[in-house]
């Protein structure tokens, strides 16, 4: 019976020690933190991904406590609803930013742009691109080896196996940019979703001479100008023989995309246009919308 | 017992096929490209224009920046345009096209076969005249060769090492310029150590090339202060430190040059480029490539002016066999792989090995066994399975602090890796990544 | 030329080594303790084998094919590996049903959770062995006298010697018989010259570096020799150590696991020592008198350790003038 009380009051009295240092410990160092910057974490959606410029969550938290404005600090994942909610933790305001989503500017599918050599080295666009110009002609293109994919940290980018190009999974997609960093041929951009999700864009960025381009791939922009030239708001510009559409001056119209000879200007999400173009109303339609 | 470097090393098959084989001078096509970056360091400027008529020796591109070198026109003619074209590095880069007209030269090179061993010049006119000339590091590095004789401010250099090595299987294109040009690469030794102002240089030379080394110990008995060094066979011999520690037993630190230790080391055929402008007044316009492969007819060794597309070279080898899966500008351990053959002869091509399809390609990656044996072989004592796993997970703070920048990417791991892993593949990419890190912070 | 080109990075070719190629090296240089086991316990040792390297392949095959969905990869030789030091490691008499136990614990748990082949942390049989000894210790150290000597089979036991050692030490067999292989023990513990064979072909082939097997030897004598010389009894006689129980084949072929042991050389001299430390600690002092397999398992365990603190010896940074 001895032994038991011996036992019992021996365990009693280290864990009893034990707490007692473990307190004043706690209580020596600890670290006085605004409240506020739990409040805020716990608004963010805790993917961690980096997007916002941070190195997590918690750090972009801090930032936004800190900051005495919220301009230029925005979680891509969490949108304009996340980060109203912050401002409203903080009594601050949001700045207003459209949502983006990424798109794959390069449209080179196995049957548009052949493969010329087999690539065999590790499967990384990094090691191919620092090796070669690729396994096409355009040593600007998709090397389709999946270094997006890797970075995605939501599983919204994937490569199709028919057209060897990766796609966008738009509803998974938070614009963090990691797939954006993650080429090495910077083919992926960040674009504003638009209405209805409805966007176009170059889906091209060879800047080799048109005759060049166009020899290595069947959709390759060649910097032609004529869509420059039927846009009506001058949201296109040419450079290095390639056409770049700007997306704060884009009111969708749509003109440009029947004109490129090569196809290479891709319109996302709009109905099916009529068998007759031009169709001018229905364009103006469009441009109201 | 031979001497050779202390850490690491491999021992591929030899596969010497075109060794003995007489260099044959190869003709000139109709049109010749000459890219404007032959050299590490910043693409020269173009100097000709469209329409412009070119001599052979003409200088087309100037050098721009501290390191780089000078281009000049390998034959005489007509420039077609100044365009972008492919060349070994794989992409598309700026290159001077020159459609060709006879075969005049630029009146002050001297193009007769006498030997000329009196040089009366100055270090400066030495120099002067190698940066003029355009020479560059023929052993593929392509690092210009006035800036490596130029010994930093503050160093001193003791020792010039020639670099006959020649440790990549396959090539023998150093090899056959000894055997044919002994005389003129020592002349061209003698103006290096002028140029350097150092009283000894070592001539390290494999021991699998026998009649080379008898015939420079009998030529060196005539120059005092140049001894030749046999040296056991083992990759990566011609690595700068590696060769410096087989023949000196000195180890240069990490991230520093070889003058830190007192030594410069020059490869055997930019010596011979060396003779030749400096007492003949050549540029560097034309070079041994070694045109090999177990499947290619003939193997030889052809002497090429700058700009001639490999194609050509390889139809004088008996052209392009059936098997072929693989065409490598160099060697085998670090040689460029290909996409196309159209590409032309460059200052840095030593050779093009064609490999057949069944052993070109790769086998599929296991996971690592953590056998170690990367480990063994390393020449520059690292760890390559460790660092492929922390370039494979973006680690760089720990990369660097595991030497990934001491890489010299001579690919021994790869070649000993029994799981077939790709590790040079990811710590040459990590290698980059790291030292743009570094140079990032240091600005 | 209608083919299109390969391009890849250098290096293009490869020395022709293969996972395959170093398993079936270690394969090659069990042999002659096979053979040595299969002259002392006859039928037993084949069957005892047999179904050892049945049931690991097995058990790998049907694992990875059926619950981890992947395409096996039991061609390259290291189940086939692991069922034979596994086997080498039990009596003879070992009930079936504990063997195959024996087998699905080192392939099922302490490999293929890990990730299978490269990615475990500790060697598949050395762990299987220990879990049986520990679960099954009475079937696990009932021993089967060897055929060649004693008079009745399989019925009649007898005291290894590194039992006899430490609980009787009047059995002992001497080292003669104990070099070439005929005390009672585990199916490949036998012939201490049989396992040397092995060493020398595995040295030969290059498929392993003396590190490991000398600096766990080196240690073992040394440290027995320093205690015989105190107190000459045979419990410290360092021959009887070395000739003894598991430790030449732990030494030669289960220490060396390449998954397992450090990668530098430095390390692999650390991890030898440590084991052979340990080994003789426990011999002497622990509970059980055999403690090889406890020293490896323990060491596998410190290897990424090790492998943290010992880099490589860097090109420049030890020599950095003449």
């Amino acid at each position: 019976m001895s032994v038991l009380i011996t036992a019992v009051a021996t365990l009693g009295a280290i864990g009893a020690g034990s707490a007692a240092i473990l307190y004043l410990v706690s209580q020596k160092f600890k670290v006085e933190e605004d409240p506020r910057i739990q409040e805020v974490q716990d608004a963010l959606p805790a993917a961690n991904c980096g997007g916002c410029g941070f190195p997590g969550c918690a750090s972009f938290a801090a930032a936004c406590v800190k900051a005495e404005t919220l301009d230029g600090l925005n979680c891509p994942v969490g949108g304009q609803e996340t980060m109203d909610h912050v401002a409203a933790i903080l009594g601050r305001k949001a700045s207003v930013s459209a949502k983006k989503v990424a798109v794959v500017r390069c449209s080179g599918t196995c049957d548009e742009r052949p493969r010329l050599n087999l690539y065999d080295g590790a499967s990384n666009c990094a090691v191919a691109a620092a090796l070669y110009g690729g396994d096409t002609g355009c040593s600007f293109g998709c090397l389709g080896l999946g270094d997006c994919v890797d970075s995605c940290a939501f599983d919204a980018i994937h490569i199709n196996p028919e057209t060897m190009l990766p796609e966008v999974v738009e509803d998974k997609c938070t614009a963090c940019g990691a797939c954006v960093k993650a080429c090495p041929k910077d083919i992926i951009e960040l674009r504003k979703v638009g209405p209805k999700s409805r966007r176009i864009y170059v889906s091209c960025v060879n800047k080799d001479k048109g005759a060049v381009a166009k020899k290595a791939c069947n959709v390759a922009c060649i910097g032609c100008t004529k869509c420059q030239q039927v846009c009506p708001f001058e949201a296109i510009t040419i450079e290095n023989n390639l056409a770049f559409i700007d997306d704060d001056k884009c009111r969708l119209c749509r003109k440009c995309v029947p004109v490129c000879p090569t196809n290479s200007i891709l319109e996302l999400n709009f109905p099916p246009r009529k068998e007759t173009p031009p169709a001018p109303k229905g364009e103006e339609a469009t441009v109201t919308a | 017992m031979l001497k050779t470097f202390r850490i690491g090393g491999i021992h591929p098959k030899e596969n010497k096929f075109s060794a003995g084989m007489a260099i044959q001078t190869i003709a000139i096509p109709g049109e010749v490209i000459i890219p404007l970056s032959q050299h590490i360091g910043a693409p020269c400027q173009p100097v000709v224009k469209k329409g412009d008529k070119v001599k052979a020796g003409t200088l087309i591109g100037k050098a721009v920046g501290f390191v780089s070198a000078n281009i000049h026109s390998s034959v005489s003619g007509t420039v077609v345009k100044i365009d972008k074209a492919l060349d070994a590095s794989g992409y598309k880069r700026d290159a001077v096209f020159i459609k060709v007209e006879g075969d005049e030269w630029e009146p002050a090179v001297d193009r007769s076969l006498s030997l000329v061993s009196e040089c009366r010049l100055t270090q400066k006119e030495i120099l002067d005249k190698i940066a003029a000339a355009g020479i560059v590091g023929m052993g593929g590095a392509t690092f210009p060769t006035h800036v490596k004789l130029t010994p930093p401010p503050g160093t001193k250099a003791e020792l010039l090492i020639i670099n006959a090595v020649e440790c990549e299987p396959y090539l023998t294109s150093d090899h056959q310029l000894m055997m044919e040009k002994s005389d003129e690469i020592m002349v061209g030794i003698t103006i290096v150590m002028k140029a350097l102002n150092v009283e000894k240089a070592i001539i390290g030379i494999e021991n699998n090339k026998r009649d080379a080394i008898e015939q420079f110990r009998q030529k060196a008995k005539a120059y005092p202060g140049i001894t030749v060094e046999a040296l056991k066979v083992q990759y990566p011999q011609g690595g700068e430190k590696q060769l410096i520690d087989a023949l000196t037993g000195r180890q240069v630190p990490s991230g520093a040059l070889p003058i830190s230790v007192g030594a410069v080391v020059q490869n055997v055929g930019s010596t011979f480029a060396v003779y030749e402008a400096v007492q003949k007044n050549k540029p560097l316009v034309e070079r041994v490539v070694t045109i090999t492969g177990k499947d290619v007819k003939q193997p030889c060794n052809i002497l090429s002016r700058v700009g001639i597309p490999l194609n050509n070279l390889i139809a004088m080898a008996g052209g392009v066999p059936e098997t072929t899966g693989k065409v490598i500008s160099g060697g085998p351990m670090m040689g460029k792989a290909l996409a196309s053959i159209d590409i032309p002869v460059t200052k840095g091509t030593s050779g093009v090995l064609i490999v057949p399809t069944l052993e070109a390609k790769r086998k599929a990656m296991k996971d690592c066994i953590r056998c170690g044996k990367c480990v063994d072989v390393c020449p520059m004592g690292l760890n390559p399975t460790l660092l492929m796993n922390l370039t494979e997970y973006e680690v760089w703070d720990r990369a660097e602090k595991n030497g990934i920048t001491d890489c010299i990417e001579c690919g021994s791991c790869s070649y000993t890796c029994p799981a077939d892993r790709p590790l040079l593949d990811y710590i040459r990419l990590g290698k980059g990544k790291v030292m743009g890190i570094v140079r990032a912070r240091k600005n | 030329m209608e083919n299109k080109l390969i391009v890849s990075p250098s290096p293009h070719v490869h020395s022709g080594d293969t996972i395959q190629k170093n398993m079936y090296a270690v394969l090659i240089a069990l042999i002659p303790a096979f053979l040595v086991a299969l002259y002392v316990f006859r039928l037993d040792a084949l069957i005892i084998t047999a179904l050892a390297v049945l049931f690991c392949v097995g058990f790998e095959y049907l694992i990875v094919r059926f619950i981890l969905k992947k395409e096996p990869s039991i061609l390259d030789g290291s189940a086939i590996i692991t069922g034979v030091l596994l086997a080498f490691n039990v009596p003879t008499g070992l009930p079936v049903w504990i063997l195959a136990l024996g087998s699905l614990f080192a392939i099922g748990v302490v490999k293929l959770t890990f990730g299978g082949l490269g990615n475990n942390i500790f060697n598949p049989a050395i762990a299987g062995r220990i879990f049986l000894l520990i679960s099954f210790p009475a079937q696990m150290t009932t021993w089967a006298a060897p055929e060649t000597t004693a008079a009745t089979t399989d019925a009649v036991s007898s005291a290894t010697v590194l039992g006899a050692l430490k609980f009787a030490p009047e059995t002992m067999p001497s080292l003669m018989e104990m070099f070439l292989g005929t005390e009672p023990g585990s199916l490949g513990e036998m012939s201490v010259a049989a396992l040397l064979l092995g060493l020398i072909y595995l040295l030969w082939k290059r498929v392993i570096t003396w590190h490991i097997p000398v600096s766990i030897l080196a240690t073992v004598a040394l440290f027995t020799g320093l205690l015989y010389l105190f107190n000459p009894v045979p419990l410290y006689h360092p021959l009887i150590h070395l000739f003894s129980g598991g430790l030449m084949l732990g030494a030669i072929f289960m220490a060396t696991d390449y998954v397992t042991s450090p990668l530098t050389k430095r390390g692999m001299l650390i991890y030898g020592s440590a084991i052979g430390f340990i080994t003789v600690a426990i011999r002497l002092w622990g509970a059980y008198p055999e403690g090889v397999s406890f020293a490896i398992l323990l060491m596998n365990a410190f290897t990424p350790l090790i492998n943290n603190y010992t880099t490589p010896k860097r090109f420049g940074e030890v020599v950095k003038h003449g």
